[in-house]
């Protein structure tokens, strides 16, 4: 069988379709939840650091920006985990079961 | 074969035992001799000289030299990553900066980091179904071999040279300092054990120098962290309040200062770093290094996770030793507490290490801080090897008809060729002010090698016209304006003001390559075009499902 047939296959799978668009869309929501947090903290930084510079809580040393910054470095983490837990497995099961009929 | 390997490594070892006996030195250098940092680091050499001799048996193929094979697992590619990203610039320059400037540190630290996430959601598995052995296989997959190909092989190769110069230089002026090694043999030292492990060991020997280095850097850095942070309680508030009172700054170093005063300047060093790590040629190839796209993600998990840890504990280090350094009277030249430190200001975290835990660690960072340097300049050898030997040569010189047996001898010649030109390289550059070269390589990366992959894997408009075009006008820009940036124009030519005000040319040589990618693709109407354009569809089944991609070959 040649490859044009197996892409061909793979290309009418719904199930193709399926898988690509939930993995693309996952990929950019969670591209978002790290992006957009990190480019709110930079602007915060330029255009109001008095934000960041709040004591946690009154009369604490600790201001603000570091759990917060501790959250961002964690929190990117996680999302990679997330990411990885249903990469890994819903879509590769998917990936495979598309794979196995396209060469049926 | 084995035999030049063991004259090599002999020679080798006799060359750093003759560098380092006291009388190779004649009394060049203040530093004294740091007898125990020598003996660990000649342990580590020893131990990976060995690695790279088992390694030599199994690197047969090409495969095997740029890939190991496939046969990396995602948790070991993980460890390795976190080694290749987390250089000494990493360990000293990060700490320092918070030493330094406190909350601001901080500030690039996470900008460093959340590129992680991003590789991972958008490039991870596309990378590892799409390409080979370099990231060039991935931009050229459907645009025209040879210009693509040795477009974006140059592409690799300036970023390596760049990054090189900057390792190099660092390694010499550490070396020097730490060990007492006069900056010539230093660099010599290191450009010859480099070019061992990736003549002789390829991919197999540099990912285990990678993945030891990396466990012993989170080793050494946590065993410091907790010995420093011992002497507040385990407190943070007792921390950051007695960083407070010692730091010149005050209350300052807790909140956003200077650093990130301007948006435009914030913003263009953070797409920088972010994108510049996405284009960096070295880190690309170790995902080709394990056998399927579902390893590739969990080495990024695991890679994020040791560099954001390793992250954290820097900034640790830095805060503490604003207390425990920054007011003891025997780091400071002539003993004068808040003058300059005691082998320049990168030195903070060596000093906290001999503070909290003696000669013996201070011996034991400087020879992992050593260990990072070699795993480092190995890693990017091996990428500027790949890229002459497998891109330049096999690809577009022999047209995919050289023997293996051929391709894996130009494989050792360019290994050793880069060894030499890093070695002079790292002698011509010594004393200059290399602080722009950073901005350089993490601004051609991300201006030349970035938009080329990223669009190659997700436009289906890109053409050979375009990405050419692209590519050109994103090095001419970026390397343009870095030479108008403070960063040379003020402070390595003299003039007074610089023409172009920030440090780095990300925000406008990424837009310019993108947009520039863009125009010429579309207006680009020939056959070859249309055929590319049609060429798109394989490719993105083959990025999705995998399906034609490398396998991990079998031993």
């Amino acid at each position: 069988m040649s490859e044009n047939s197996i892409q061909a296959r793979i290309r009418a799978n719904p199930k193709f379709a399926e898988m690509v668009g939930k993995r693309t869309r996952f990929a950019i929501i969670l591209s978002l939840v790290v992006l957009v947090p990190y480019y709110t903290f930079m602007m915060i930084t330029a255009f109001n650091p008095g934000i960041l510079a709040q004591p946690i809580s009154e009369g604490n040393i600790i201001t603000l920006g570091w759990p917060i910054g501790v959250v961002l470095v964690v929190g990117s983490w996680l999302t990679t985990g997330i990411y990885i837990s249903r990469a890994n497995g819903e879509f590769d099961s998917l990936n495979e079961q598309i794979l196995r009929e396209s060469h049926k | 074969m084995k035999r030049s390997l063991i004259a090599l490594l002999a020679g080798v070892l006799v060359a750093f035992a003759a560098v380092a006996a006291p009388g190779a030195i004649d009394g060049v250098q203040k530093q004294p001799i740091n007898v125990s940092a020598i003996a660990m680091f000649m342990v580590f050499v020893l131990a990976t000289l060995g690695i790279t001799y088992w390694a030599s048996a199994r690197t047969k193929s090409t495969s095997d030299f740029y890939t190991a094979g496939g046969g990396i697992t995602g948790f070991q590619n993980g460890l390795a990553i976190a080694g290749d990203y987390m250089s000494a610039a990493t360990l000293l320059g990060l700490t320092s900066l918070v030493y330094a400037k406190g909350f601001d540190g901080f500030i690039y630290t996470i900008s460093f980091f959340v590129g992680w996430p991003i590789i991972l959601f958008l490039m991870a598995e596309r990378l590892r179904n799409l390409g080979k052995f370099t990231f060039a296989d991935i931009a050229s997959y459907r645009l025209d071999q040879n210009r693509i190909r040795t477009f974006a092989a140059f592409g690799s190769l300036t970023v390596v040279c760049f990054y090189l110069i900057v390792q190099m230089v660092g390694a010499g002026q550490l070396i020097q300092l730490l060990f007492g090694l006069e900056y010539t043999y230093a660099v010599i030292c290191v450009g010859l054990l480099m070019m061992v492990y990736v003549t002789f060991g390829g991919m197999v020997a540099t990912t285990w120098v990678q993945i030891i280095k990396a466990c012993l850097l989170l080793g050494g850095g946590t065993l410091l962290m907790i010995l420093a942070f011992a002497k507040f309680g385990f407190s943070f508030d007792a921390m950051f309040n007695q960083a407070v009172a010692a730091h010149k700054a005050g209350i300052k170093i807790m909140a956003p200062g200077s650093l990130m005063a301007d948006p435009v300047s914030a913003v263009s060093l953070s797409l920088a770093l972010l994108f510049g790590t996405a284009g960096l040629p070295h880190i690309m190839m170790r995902f080709f290094t394990v056998p399927n796209a579902k390893e590739a993600r969990k080495s990024v998990f695991y890679a994020t996770g040791f560099i954001g840890f390793f992250f954290l504990v820097v900034i640790i280090l830095g805060i503490s030793a604003i207390v425990i350094v920054g007011q003891d009277p025997q780091f400071f030249e002539g003993g004068i507490v808040g003058g300059k430190l005691i082998g320049g200001g990168n030195m903070p975290v060596m000093h906290l290490a001999k503070s909290v835990g003696g000669d013996v660690f201070l011996g034991f960072l400087s020879a992992v801080a050593f260990a990072t340097i070699l795993a480092v300049v190995s890693g990017l050898a091996l990428a500027g090897a790949s890229a002459i030997a497998h891109d330049l040569y096999a690809r577009v010189i022999k047209k995919n008809l050289a023997t293996s047996a051929q391709e894996m001898k130009v494989t050792k010649i360019a290994s050793v060729g880069i060894g030499i030109v890093a070695i002079l390289l790292g002698l011509l550059f010594k004393d200059q002010n290399i602080a722009f070269l950073v901005a350089l390589t993490f601004g051609v990366a991300a201006s030349v090698n970035f938009p080329v992959l990223i669009l190659s894997m997700y436009w289906k408009g890109l053409t050979t016209r375009g990405a050419l075009w692209g590519g050109v006008a994103g090095l001419i820009s970026a390397v343009g304006l870095v030479i108008l940036s403070p960063a040379v124009w003020v402070k390595v030519l003299g003039n007074a003001q610089a023409i172009f005000p920030y440090d780095h040319p990300a925000i406008i040589s990424m837009t310019t390559a993108f947009v520039v990618t863009w125009l010429m693709s579309v207006t680009d109407k020939s056959a070859r075009a249309a055929k590319e354009a049609d060429a798109f569809e394989e490719q993105y089944i083959r990025a999705q499902t995998g399906l034609g991609a490398a396998a991990a070959s079998a031993h």
